[in-house]
């Protein structure tokens, strides 16, 4: 009896809380963004394509950020580090779950770092193909 | 036992009732925006060691910030360079006394004159290498995430 009252109370609290916590990051999943990116981009995402073009040199962008390896190196399921230093944990969503899970750090990365590497927004196809390639890996 | 219940269950609802509120759509602190987004990449700078003058000038050019792109959206960059300008240095400090604030305020904490003459003799070679760069505090000052750097 005193279980079950117990229960009653404690239950809807544990649930509240699991609900509360999560809310603000967690919003997406590495699959419903290649998706929504495909959806945009109107083609299928192509992992190949991701690979080469993460691993490649670009031109355009900043002449201290000419590739996405500078900062992540060429093995994305091993870590990277900033220019500052700074540790980067691995981009693979295999070996790093938390990747690809938060709708508006996807956005504000994409922007941030083509801006740098290449001097320009990503296209939707780019996006799709380097998710593609970082979530098969 | 249903007066320990009550009391249990009033408890966890005034408990919780915050986290509902703040997970609705109260924007975190400008602190809390600030040590977030600043520590993403770097140690988040104590405000106290640049004017607000310098403040403003870097968050207004994220786009191009020493080397990569940092921008933020407008919201989260409003509200940092109102943190950072509350907590600025003073700008009548000796340490810019250099500088002309309106026009070309120093941008790098490393260049200022102090700073230069602190770790001028006194880091080794070793240290530098492990730090691989003089924006990297907290290779060597342990307290450098808490604003505290006085023990070398």
């Amino acid at each position: 009896m005193k279980h079950r009252y117990l229960a009653c109370f404690l239950a809807p609290s544990v649930l509240l809380a699991i609900a509360t916590t999560p809310a603000l990051a967690q919003d997406t999943s590495p699959a419903a963004q290649i998706e929504a990116f495909s959806l945009e981009a109107g083609r299928a995402a192509d992992a190949e394509a991701g690979k080469a073009f993460f691993l490649a040199s670009h031109s355009g962008g900043k002449p201290d950020t000419p590739s996405c390896t500078t900062c992540h190196t060429m093995d994305p399921t091993k870590g990277g580090q900033a220019r500052t230093g700074k540790p980067i944990e691995p981009m693979a969503s295999s070996v790093n779950p938390a990747r690809f899970t938060d709708s508006a750090k996807i956005t504000k990365w994409f922007r941030r770092n083509c801006n740098s590497v290449l001097g320009r927004e990503c296209t939707a196809g780019e996006k799709a193909d380097v998710l593609a390639w970082l979530n098969s890996l | 036992m249903v007066r320990l219940l009550t009391a249990l269950a009033l408890g966890t609802a005034a408990l919780l009732a915050p986290a509902l509120a703040g997970a609705q759509d109260t924007p975190p602190s400008p602190e809390a925006q600030f040590t977030e987004e600043c520590s993403a990449c770097h140690l988040a700078f104590p405000a106290f060691f640049l004017p607000k003058e310098s403040w403003s000038a870097i968050m207004n050019d994220l786009p191009n910030h020493f080397g990569e792109d940092a921008s933020l959206d407008n919201d989260a960059m409003t509200a940092i360079e109102g943190y950072l300008v509350k907590h600025a240095a003073r700008s009548n400090r000796r340490a810019f006394r250099k500088y002309d604030l309106e026009t070309a305020p120093p941008l790098r904490i490393t260049e200022l004159g102090w700073f230069v003459h602190e770790h001028s003799n006194e880091v080794s070679r070793a240290a530098k290498k492990r730090a691989g760069t003089m924006t990297n505090c907290a290779a060597c000052h342990r307290g450098a995430e808490r604003g505290y750097f006085d023990d070398d």
